[in-house]
């Protein structure tokens, strides 16, 4: 956008506080511009659309799936520096905190940040990968966001439907990689290869610190080769890029994938500042410092910079061809009841 | 700065904001949602309706500073006795500082001109359900990628300064499309009446349309959060419905400047002027409430027409898609690779041509019968 003109739009200063404020079309107060007769005002429409936005505040909905112990929880409640996943209780029997299948677990959170409110939703999904046979294990996952789809898709068509319809579809969901080193296990190309097909993927590296530097650059490039060869096509995916613009800034994100994580709710005096981190022997790691992992880059694009592209291509793309699917089962559904009924009755069809 | 800076700045280690403790980031969702609209642009349906003469195409040209009827022809009265209503929408795109906005007007030439008005909305009334109709067609469909909104947002009426208050012709057209459309009462040619004469007729015209139960467009209250300039601009704004306006698109000099205005020899009335009519009022309620607009058009109109429609042709959409849906499906089966998927669908294509087929067969041996639904 042009800088330079009259009517400040709000960029990216986050410093703003969010209190509008209304560029009229002609200047403040009723006094007609001397020989302006160039400009309308019809900038103006972005503020209103900015106002709306704000009133009926944001909804995310992240699902985090992996093997129990790669720091699945922590992570989430560093992204969003509060306790937002589910309650773990660290002194309970190892058998009981294993679910003997996998269970699905949605915990919300209305939060706010500078006038934002979002509505925050954290999908756990414990029992992923901790069985002994996990054949099948990504079925329930599947059911779930498909059955999200299936909810949004009933109110779409109802004849006196929501002004708003409540979004609970996945938006986004962070894969855990354990950090072997090696390359991706069984489990991981058949997860992501089915759902990557209905919903974004994330891929991340769990509890990077236990790798070097040689050692997480060989594996990610490793696991992005794998990824390619199987057909695995993560977010941002490449056909989904808008323009020249989008797919320059999602051409580096690409090279990054699978960032590399660790996380930690837990603050640490390093150099006179207080940071998030963990403390060992031999140093202490800072969640935040891109030298030491890349929770920041995972951080910047989930929640700074790709959040609404992220729910953009939930909404237009995997939504859409659910919902197409589902039109067309219901015809063929409906033809076969067609062949079963005199044909008088059918020519009440357009 | 743009995405590309922001990324190679945290490349080289310097994050581009300073990290306050606590500070997650989700703030500038708005900021996101905003370079979206900026490149997707926006799309408006302005409708006006009056009586010719009224001044509606040039107050148009007036308001967005273009010339949307460059090549027009004012057919004499011998060829308006013949004429019926006609619907003419002229698209034109603007772009300010960025903003791209795709305008279209929908005039409305013929209407209460016969001597006979007796039908004239007719037109304009199956014009509007046209573009719901296709909206809801588009909507429902397969492929809802480009749906093109052409629906009326808004509906100027212009209300003849010379009368006493609304004509008859007025009320009914009013009453005819208040529930589909956004009605937004205009007086035209403002510069005939004196000050207390306008006053007068303004009451008139609300009284008279709470008399007839009129839903023109309430603009909404200004938010508890606004600042107080804009407060008192909506009060205004809200004091001075209906809006008295004089259009012009020649540039007069006066007091040694140039305004737009008409030349009389008694004096210039200023179309910018707020002393002499309410053009900048107009203009300034259309953009502040553009999406306002748009957002009651959708709610409110849009919806009633959606139910009223699906409740009349049965529940089903003009594609023959049941609604609602068969039950969802058990999860696909395991072994689903591409080659299987196409097969699938190829099936299925053939399954709907060959429906298509059959219906159309049917209705063809059914001939005008009673299987024709509205």
């Amino acid at each position: 956008l042009s800088s330079g003109s009259e009517v400040s739009l709000s960029h990216s200063n986050m410093s703003e506080s969010a209190k509008p404020h209304h560029p009229s079309p002609q200047g403040k107060g009723e006094k007609s511009h001397g020989g302006d007769f160039s400009y309308v005002g019809i900038d103006a429409i972005l503020e209103q659309m900015r106002r709306k936005a704000m009133k009926q505040g944001f909804e995310l909905n992240l699902m985090v799936v992996g093997q129990s112990g790669l720091g699945k929880s922590t992570l989430m409640n560093t992204l969003f520096k509060s306790k937002v996943s589910r309650n773990k209780s660290v002194q309970s029997n190892p058998e009981e905190r294993i679910p003997k299948t996998v269970e699905i677990k949605s915990i919300s959170h209305d939060i706010e940040e500078k006038g934002v409110r979002m509505k925050l939703t954290v999908i756990d999904t414990p029992g992923f990968g901790d069985q002994i046979n996990n054949e099948n294990c990504w079925q329930p996952i599947m059911k779930f966001i498909n059955d999200q789809y299936e909810a949004y898709l009933q109110e779409e068509i109802n004849i006196n439907r929501k002004k708003r319809i409540p979004d609970s579809r996945v938006h986004c969901c962070i894969y855990f990689i354990p950090p072997t080193g090696h390359c991706l296990r069984p489990l991981d190309v058949e997860f992501m290869r089915r759902l990557s097909k209905v919903v974004n993927i994330v891929p991340v590296i769990a509890k990077a610190d236990t790798l070097t530097l040689e050692e997480r650059d060989s594996f990610k490039q490793t696991i992005r080769e794998e990824l390619r060869a199987n057909g695995i096509d993560v977010y941002p995916q490449k056909e989904f890029d808008e323009d020249a613009e989008d797919r320059m800034i999602n051409d580096k994100i690409r090279e990054m994938i699978p960032f590399a994580v660790v996380g930690s709710d837990q603050e640490y005096q390093v150099n006179g500042k207080r940071l998030l981190g963990r403390k060992t022997k031999w140093g202490t790691i800072e969640v935040e410092n891109i030298a030491h992992c890349e929770f920041a880059y995972l951080r910047d694009l989930l929640i700074r910079t790709h959040m609404q592209n992220i729910k953009d291509i939930t909404g237009s793309i995997h939504y859409e061809t659910y919902r197409v699917r589902r039109l067309n089962e219901s015809n063929g559904h409906l033809e076969s009841l067609l062949g079963s009924l005199p044909v008088k009755r059918a020519t009440v069809f357009w | 700065m743009s995405q590309a800076d922001k990324m190679d700045k945290m490349k080289q280690g310097q994050f581009t904001n300073p990290e306050t403790p606590g500070y997650v980031g989700f703030a500038n969702l708005p900021n996101q949602v905003h370079r979206k609209s900026v490149k997707k642009g926006f799309e408006f349906t302005l409708m006006v309706v009056g009586e010719s003469g009224l001044g509606k195409s040039t107050l148009i040209n007036s308001l967005f500073l273009t010339d949307l009827y460059p090549e027009r022809v004012i057919p004499g009265a011998a060829e308006k006795i013949e004429r019926t209503v006609q619907i003419e929408a002229s698209t034109v795109e603007i772009e300010e500082r960025g903003v791209k906005l795709r305008l279209t007007v929908v005039d409305t030439p013929g209407y209460g001109d016969a001597i006979n008005s007796q039908d004239c909305f007719s037109t304009i009334i199956a014009y509007i359900d046209d573009q719901f109709e296709r909206y809801l067609h588009d909507e429902s469909g397969l492929n809802r990628r480009h749906i093109v909104d052409n629906r009326v947002h808004c509906c100027f009426y212009f209300i003849s300064p010379l009368g006493h208050g609304l004509k008859p012709l007025d009320v009914q057209f009013m009453k005819a499309i208040h529930n589909k459309v956004n009605v937004v009462p205009v007086i035209a040619k403002a510069d005939t009446l004196t000050l207390r004469e306008r006053e007068r007729l303004k009451r008139r015209i609300l009284d008279e349309i709470d008399e007839h139960g009129i839903k023109i467009y309430h603009l909404p209250d200004a938010e508890s959060d606004e600042d107080e300039d804009f407060k008192e601009q909506t009060r205004i704004l809200k004091a001075s419905i209906p809006f008295a306006v004089v259009g012009s698109n020649q540039q007069i000099e006066a007091k040694g400047k140039k305004v737009r205005g008409r030349l009389y020899p008694w004096g210039v009335v200023e179309v910018e002027n707020p002393e002499h009519n309410d053009f900048l009022k107009l203009r300034t309620m259309l953009i502040t409430h553009m999406q306002d607009l748009q957002e009651v058009t959708q709610d409110l109109h849009y919806e009633n027409f959606r139910s009223d429609r699906l409740k009349r042709g049965g529940r089903l959409s003009s594609h023959g898609y049941v609604l609602p849906l068969s039950p969802a499906k058990a999860p696909e089966p395991e072994e689903m690779d591409k080659d299987m998927i196409l097969q699938e669908k190829e099936a299925e294509l053939r399954r709907m041509q060959e429906m298509i087929a059959k219906m159309q067969a049917q209705m063809q041996n059914q001939g005008e019968g009673d299987g024709q639904h509205v």
